[in-house]
C-alpha cells in the first residue's frame, strides 16, 4: 500500500532575467517528516520556497500536494492549503499581542455582529500554546517577548490555521543554544503530531540533530536527498560547494604585497562584531567569507563609519584614526563600495558623469562652481578606463545593465584614490563577462599598491582572487586560509562551524 | 541602557507626558489663578472643548492607521455652515439639516480614502488638498459672511442640558465611548491597529485593508463634521474662518495622549486627556489674560515639542 | 530601449512627448482659453499685471522647491514671511534705513528657516510637523509682535522695491528674475546644488558618499525661509504696509506652483523652468478667475484640484 507524500515539487524550473535561478528540482515531504533544506547563498532556496508559497508560479513543472496537482496564486492559497511560511524577519505586529497576532484576520465573533469574543481568542490561544509546550501569555504584546518566544509565537498562528506543513527559515539565527534546544523539542512535538517541516538553516550541526532527511541544493539543482543517517557533514558540505573552479578567476601577480596599509584590532561593534582583528597590506586581495549574518557587511559598515565601533583600533598607515561617519572614513583613505548598489550605491535618476564625479565635486569646484568641463573630462577617463557602456556621460544610470551599474559606483571611489578599497558583494547580480572585467580591475588597483578587502558570498570566487581569506561567524572572524592550499569545503566547515574550524596556513 | 528599559522608558513617556503635563498645567493654573480651580470653571473646560475632543477622536482613528488628516479642520467648517445655511436659509428642519452636514462630512472623509487608496497619494497630500477645496466651498457657501439664525433646538448642542450634564458633554462622552468600544472590542478597531502597524502583515492576514483606510478617513470626515455643528452651535452662528487651525489641536491632542505619529501606537483615552491638556491650556490662559496672539505660540510650540518627545521615544526603541 | 522603438514604429510616442511637453502644452491651452474668453486677457497691461503678481510667488517657490526636492515640504513660508516683514516694517517706522530694514527681513527669514532645518536634521521631526508648528509658532509671534495691527508708512526709498523700475521693468519682476537666476545658477553649476539633488534622489547613497547630509537640509530650509522672507519685502513695500496676517495661503500657491511645474514629492527630480512655468500657470490661473469676475471664493478650490490633478497626471505619465 503506498501513501502519497505530503508534498511533491516536480520539475520545478525557474529564471529571472540573467540568471536561472531553479532548473529541474524534485523535493518531497512525507507526513511527520523534518526535512532540512541547505545550500549556499544563492543556491534557490528561498526562490524554492517563495514557489512553494504561491508568492509567484514556477516557469515549469507541477506542485503535488497530497498526491493532487495545485496552483498557488497568492499565499493565501498556500495557507488555505496548509502551508505555513515563518520568515526569517518574523512576520508580527510589535505592538499587538500575541493572541491578536495569532487570530488577526479570523477573529472569533462576539454577540454583536463585528465585535470580538475576545474570551473565546484568548483561550484558542492559550490553547495553542498550550499544544506546543509554551507558558506564555496570550495578552502579553509581541515586542516584549524574547525572539525565541516570538518563533513560537509564529508557530503557533502557523497551527492555528491548521497547517500540516511549516517551512523555517533558519529559525535559529538569533537564539541562544538552550532556546534551540525547546524550539528542537517543539519541533519533534510537531512531528509527533503529524506536521511536516521544512527547516532552512545554514548550521549543519542543527540539521544533524533535528532533521530526518536533508536535500541540497546547489546552483538551482537539487545534488542529492538523503536520510540524514546516511550523510556525515563533510558530504553534506561537498554536495554543497562541489564546483570546480572556473578559468575566470585569474591570480594576481605573485605577493606584490607591501606594508601594511590598514591594521585592525579587537574591533567591537556591540550586537555586530566581536574582537576583530587583521591586518591589510598595501596591493593586497583580502577575501572576507562567512554565511549570511555572519557580520561582514557589519564588519565593512563599521570600518566605514556607517556604525561606529564601540571598542577597538582602526590604524591607516600606522597613524590610529577615528571613524565615526563615512566623510570621516572617506578622508582617512577608506572606500566602500556597499552590498546593494540600487539602494546604497547609485543615485538612480542622475547621469553617468554626475554618479562617478559626485564624491569629487568638494575637491574639483572653486567657490562652490562646478567645472563642468573637466567633471566631464574625468567621468569620460573613468568610463574609458573600466569600459563602462554608456551611450553616453548623460544616459541615467538606472537605465545600465547591473555590470556598468557597478562600475560606476567604483568608479566614483575610484575618483578619490582610496588606499582601502572594501567591497561588499562585488559581482553580485552581475554576469559572468562582466564579472571578468571587475576581477581585472580589482588586480590592476591591486598592482598600483590599493589594499582591497573583498566580501563575498561565492567561494569559488573568494579562493579564485584573493591572495589571502578571512572567514566570520556570528560576528567573529574564525578561520584565516591560505587560498592556494585551502578548499572550499575548508572556508564552508569554518563559516558553518562543524568539523574542525581553526587557522591553517598563514 | 538595556534594551527592555529602554522600551520602558518609551512607553512611560508616551503614557506619562501626558498625566504630568496635565497635573503641572493645573497645579500651575491654581496658583496663579484664583478662578481657575472653581466648579464652574471646570466644567466650562470640559463644556467648551466639546468639538476638540470629538475631532480628536477622529484624528486618532486616522493615526493609528498610520495616516493623517489634515482637512479636519475645514470639513468642520463646512459642515457646520452647510447645516446652519439649510436652516436659515432653506427652511430646512434642524434634525435633518445636521444630518446633511454629518453626512457632507463622510463624503469628504471618503473622497480622502479613495485619493489615499486608489489615487496613491500620500494622506498628507490628499487631506492637505481637501483643505484647500473644503474651506474654498465654505467660502463660498457662506459668501464670505457668518450664518446664524439656526434657531433653538439648533442651539441647543451648546447651551442645552441633558438631565443634569450639559449637553456638548454627553455628546463627546458618547463619543469616545462608542469610537473607544470600536477600537477596542470590534475587528474593524483591531484591523486598524494591525495595519498601523505593519501594514504588509495585515495585509497577508486577510485584513480588507483598502476597505478599513477608506471607512477610517469616512469617519474622520463625518467626526470633524460633527464637531463643526458643535462649534457651530457654541457661537451661535457658521464662521466662514471656522476651524481653521483645528487640525494642529487634534494633532496635538493625539500626539499628547500617546498616539505615535508612525501609527500602530495609542488609544482614546490618551486623547481624550490630551484634548483636555489643550482645552486647560487655552483656557489657563484667557484667566491669565494672555493675548490671543502669543497663545498660538505657545499651542505652537506645545505641539512641536510633543512630536519631539514622540521621536525620541521612537529613537529609543529602536535602540 | 524596445519599447521606444516598438512605440517609433506605430508612429507616435505620446509618452515621453507629454513628458516634456505637457507643461508647456497646459499653459498654452489655458492662455489661447483666457484669450478668447475675455478680450482685456492679451493686452501689455495685464500681462505686466501677471508677471508682477506671479514675482511673489515666484521668489517664494524657489525657496519651496529646494526644499520639496529633498524630500520635504515647508508650510512654515506664509507665516515666515508674515513675522519676518512686520518686524522689518517696525525698524523702518522707527528710522531704519531701507537697506539693514531689508538685511533684517532677510536674516529672521533665514533664521526661522534654520530652526525649520534644525528640527528636520538633527531632531528628525518629520518636515510637515515642523514647519507646521513653525507655522504656528511664526504667526502667533507675528500676530504677538503687532497686536494685530498693521504697520504702516514705511518710507520712499524702501517702497523702491515694490513700486520702482528698472528701465521699464518693474522691480518685483528684476528681484524674481535675479532668484530664478540664482537658482539656475546653485542648481546647474554649484557643487550645493547637486547635493540637494542628490540628497533627494537617495539619502542613504548621499550619507555613504560622504555628502554633509544634514548641513544641506538646513541650507535648504533656511534658504526657504529667506526666500519668503524677500518676497515678504516685495509685497509691504507695494502694498506700503506689513500685516500679521499677510501671506495667508502663500505656501499653498507655492507647492501648486513646484508641484504643476513637475518637482516630485519623492525627491531628486524637478526642473526650474517647469517651477517658473508652474507659477506663471497659477498667476494666469489667479488672473483669468479675476477677469471672468469669479468670486475668489473659488479659487481655493481650484487650487486644491489642482494640486490633486497635478499629482495624479504625474503619476500617470511615470
Amino acid at each position: 500500500m503506498s501513501t502519497q507524500p505530503l508534498l511533491h515539487m516536480t520539475h520545478i524550473s525557474k529564471s529571472f532575467p540573467g540568471v536561472q535561478a531553479l532548473s529541474g528540482v524534485e523535493l518531497t515531504v512525507e507526513r511527520g517528516e523534518i526535512l532540512a533544506l541547505v545550500g549556499e547563498n544563492g543556491a534557490g532556496k528561498s526562490t524554492l520556497m517563495r514557489i512553494l508559497n504561491g508568492v509567484f508560479a514556477p516557469d515549469s513543472g507541477q506542485i503535488l500536494w497530497n498526491g493532487q496537482p495545485v496552483t498557488l496564486h497568492s499565499p493565501h492559497d498556500a495557507q488555505r492549503l496548509g502551508i505555513s511560511m515563518i520568515h526569517q524577519e518574523l512576520a508580527l505586529i510589535p505592538y499587538l499581542d500575541v493572541g491578536k497576532n495569532i487570530y488577526l484576520g479570523r477573529e472569533p465573533t462576539g454577540s454583536l455582529p463585528g465585535t470580538i469574543n475576545w474570551s473565546k481568542l484568548y483561550a484558542q490561544a492559550r490553547q495553542q500554546l498550550d499544544c506546543l509546550g509554551l507558558d506564555i501569555d496570550p495578552r502579553r504584546q509581541v515586542r516584549f517577548l524574547p525572539l525565541a518566544q516570538q518563533q513560537m509565537v509564529e508557530v503557533a498562528k502557523a497551527l492555528s490555521l491548521d497547517a500540516r506543513l511549516i517551512v523555517m527559515d533558519e529559525p535559529t539565527s538569533s537564539l541562544t543554544e538552550r532556546e534551540v534546544e525547546t524550539l528542537f523539542q517543539q519541533i519533534r512535538a510537531l512531528r509527533a503530531q503529524g506536521v511536516s517541516v521544512i527547516y532552512i538553516s545554514h548550521r549543519l550541526e542543527e540539521v544533524f540533530a533535528i532533521a530526518d532527511r536533508v536535500a541540497v541544493l546547489r546552483d538551482g539543482s537539487l545534488v542529492g536527498c538523503k536520510p540524514v543517517a546516511d550523510l556525515t557533514p563533510e558530504q553534506v558540505i561537498r554536495m554543497m560547494v562541489g564546483r570546480e573552479l572556473s578559468q575566470v578567476y585569474e591570480k594576481g601577480d605573485e605577493a606584490s604585497a607591501g606594508d601594511v596599509v590598514l591594521a585592525v584590532e579587537h574591533l567591537s561593534r556591540e550586537g555586530a562584531i566581536q574582537d576583530v582583528t587583521f591586518r591589510l597590506h598595501a596591493g593586497e586581495i583580502l577575501g572576507v567569507a562567512g554565511l549570511v549574518g555572519a557580520g561582514r557587511t557589519e564588519l565593512a559598515e563599521t570600518l566605514f563609519g556607517v556604525h561606529p565601533a564601540t571598542s577597538g583600533t582602526i590604524r591607516l598607515n600606522g597613524q590610529e584614526v577615528t571613524i565615526q561617519r563615512p566623510a570621516q572614513a572617506i578622508r582617512s583613505g577608506i572606500a566602500l563600495v556597499p552590498e546593494d548598489r540600487k539602494a546604497a550605491g547609485l543615485f538612480l535618476r542622475m547621469n553617468v558623469a554626475t554618479n562617478i564625479v559626485m564624491a569629487l565635486f568638494g575637491r574639483l569646484a572653486r567657490w562652490g562652481i562646478i567645472p563642468w568641463a573637466r567633471v566631464e573630462q574625468i567621468a569620460g577617463d573613468f568610463v574609458e578606463r573600466l569600459d563602462i557602456r554608456t551611450p553616453s556621460l548623460q544616459q541615467r544610470v538606472r537605465n545600465l545593465s547591473g555590470g556598468n551599474q557597478q562600475k560606476v559606483v567604483i568608479a566614483r571611489w575610484l575618483t578619490l584614490e582610496p588606499e582601502v578599497l572594501i567591497l561588499d558583494e562585488p559581482t553580485r547580480g552581475i554576469d559572468v563577462g562582466a564579472k571578468a572585467e571587475i576581477y581585472r580591475l580589482m588586480h590592476q588597483l591591486a598592482g598600483r599598491g590599493v589594499g582591497i578587502l573583498m566580501i563575498s558570498s561565492e567561494l569559488p570566487e573568494i579562493l579564485g582572487v584573493s591572495d589571502r581569506v578571512l572567514v566570520m561567524r556570528e560576528g567573529r572572524l574564525v578561520g584565516e586560509f591560505d587560498p592556494r592550499t585551502a578548499t572550499q569545503d575548508d572556508l564552508m566547515s569554518a563559516a558553518t562551524g562543524s568539523g574542525d574550524s581553526g587557522r591553517n596556513g598563514q | 541602557m538595556t534594551v527592555a528599559r529602554r522600551n520602558a522608558l518609551a512607553t512611560g513617556l508616551r503614557r506619562g507626558t501626558v498625566i504630568l503635563v496635565l497635573l503641572a498645567l493645573v497645579i500651575f493654573f491654581s496658583l496663579t489663578s484664583d478662578r481657575f480651580l472653581q466648579g464652574r470653571n471646570l466644567v466650562n473646560i470640559a463644556v467648551q472643548n466639546a468639538h476638540v475632543i470629538v475631532v480628536a477622536v477622529g484624528m486618532t482613528m486616522v493615526m493609528l492607521m498610520g495616516g493623517i488628516d489634515l482637512s479636519v479642520g475645514s470639513v468642520a467648517a463646512l459642515a457646520g455652515a452647510i447645516s446652519a445655511g439649510l436652516i436659515a436659509r432653506d427652511g430646512w428642519a434642524v434634525g435633518t439639516a445636521m444630518a446633511a452636514g454629518l453626512a457632507l462630512g463622510f463624503i469628504a472623509g471618503l473622497t480622502n480614502g479613495v485619493l489615499i487608496v486608489y489615487g496613491k497619494l500620500p494622506p498628507f497630500v490628499a487631506t492637505l488638498a481637501m483643505l484647500g477645496v473644503a474651506r474654498g466651498f465654505t467660502l463660498v457657501y457662506t459668501e464670505g459672511r457668518p450664518i446664524s439664525g439656526m434657531g433653538d433646538a439648533y442651539t441647543f448642542w451648546s447651551r442645552g442640558e441633558i438631565g443634569p450634564i450639559p449637553a456638548p458633554l454627553v455628546v463627546w462622552v458618547v463619543i469616545v465611548a462608542l469610537v473607544w468600544l470600536l477600537l477596542t472590542r470590534t475587528r474593524f478597531g483591531l484591523h486598524i491597529y494591525a495595519i498601523g502597524g505593519n501594514e504588509e502583515t495585515a495585509r497577508l492576514a486577510g485584513v480588507p485593508v483598502n476597505r478599513v483606510k477608506l471607512l477610517t478617513f469616512g469617519l474622520s470626515g463625518f467626526l470633524a463634521a460633527l464637531a463643526g455643528i458643535l462649534l457651530t452651535a457654541r457661537v451661535f452662528s457658521a464662521q466662514p474662518q471656522a476651524g481653521a487651525g483645528l487640525e494642529l489641536d487634534a494633532i496635538a491632542a493625539s500626539v499628547l495622549g500617546g498616539v505615535s505619529l508612525f501609527g500602530g501606537v495609542g488609544g482614546i483615552p490618551g486623547t481624550a486627556v490630551g484634548a483636555l491638556l489643550v482645552g486647560t491650556l487655552g483656557n489657563g490662559m484667557n484667566l491669565l489674560r494672555v493675548a490671543s496672539y502669543p497663545q498660538q505660540v505657545i499651542q505652537g510650540a506645545v505641539l512641536v515639542m510633543a512630536v519631539a518627545v514622540d521621536m525620541y521615544a521612537k529613537r529609543l526603541e529602536r535602540g | 530601449m524596445t519599447t521606444a522603438t516598438a512605440a517609433r514604429e506605430r508612429g507616435f510616442e505620446w509618452r515621453p512627448f507629454f513628458q516634456r511637453y505637457g507643461l508647456l502644452l497646459s499653459f498654452g491651452l489655458l492662455c489661447l482659453f483666457l484669450t478668447l474668453a475675455s478680450d482685456r486677457f492679451l493686452t501689455g497691461d495685464n500681462l505686466l499685471n501677471i508677471l508682477r503678481q506671479s514675482a511673489i510667488n515666484g521668489i517664494i517657490s524657489v525657496g519651496m522647491m529646494m526644499v520639496i526636492l529633498t524630500r520635504g515640504i515647508d508650510l512654515s513660508v506664509g507665516s515666515v514671511l508674515a513675522l519676518a516683514t512686520v518686524v522689518a516694517a517696525d525698524g523702518l517706522r522707527w528710522g531704519w534705513a531701507p537697506l539693514p530694514a531689508l538685511a533684517l527681513c532677510l536674516a529672521i527669514g533665514g533664521a526661522l528657516g534654520l530652526i525649520n532645518g534644525l528640527l528636520v536634521s538633527r531632531v528628525r521631526i518629520p518636515p510637515f510637523i515642523a514647519t507646521l508648528g513653525m507655522m504656528t509658532l511664526a504667526r502667533g509671534l507675528a500676530l504677538s509682535y503687532t497686536e494685530g495691527q498693521p504697520i504702516t508708512g514705511l518710507g520712499e526709498g524702501f517702497r523702491q522695491i515694490g513700486t520702482g523700475y528698472l528701465g521699464p521693468i518693474p522691480m518685483p519682476i528684476i528681484v524674481a528674475g535675479l532668484v530664478f537666476l540664482g537658482g539656475y545658477v546653485l542648481f546647474n553649476h554649484t557643487t550645493l546644488g547637486r547635493y540637494i539633488f542628490a540628497l533627494g534622489d537617495n539619502e542613504r547613497t548621499a550619507f555613504l558618499t560622504g555628502l554633509p547630509v544634514k548641513q544641506i537640509t538646513m541650507f535648504v530650509y533656511a534658504a526657504s525661509g529667506a526666500l519668503a522672507a524677500l518676497a515678504g519685502t516685495i509685497l509691504i513695500a507695494r502694498l506700503n504696509s506689513a500685516q500679521p496676517s499677510a501671506g495667508e495661503g502663500f505656501e499653498f500657491d507655492a507647492i501648486a506652483a513646484v508641484v504643476v511645474g513637475g518637482t516630485s514629492f519623492e525627491g531628486g527630480e524637478g526642473t526650474l523652468l517647469g517651477t517658473l512655468i508652474g507659477v506663471l500657470i497659477i498667476a494666469v490661473l489667479n488672473n483669468g478667475l479675476n477677469l471672468l469676475d469669479v468670486p475668489s471664493f473659488y479659487q481655493s478650490v481650484v487650487k486644491g484640484a489642482v494640486i490633486a490633478l497635478a499629482l495624479l497626471l504625474h503619476r500617470a505619465i511615470r
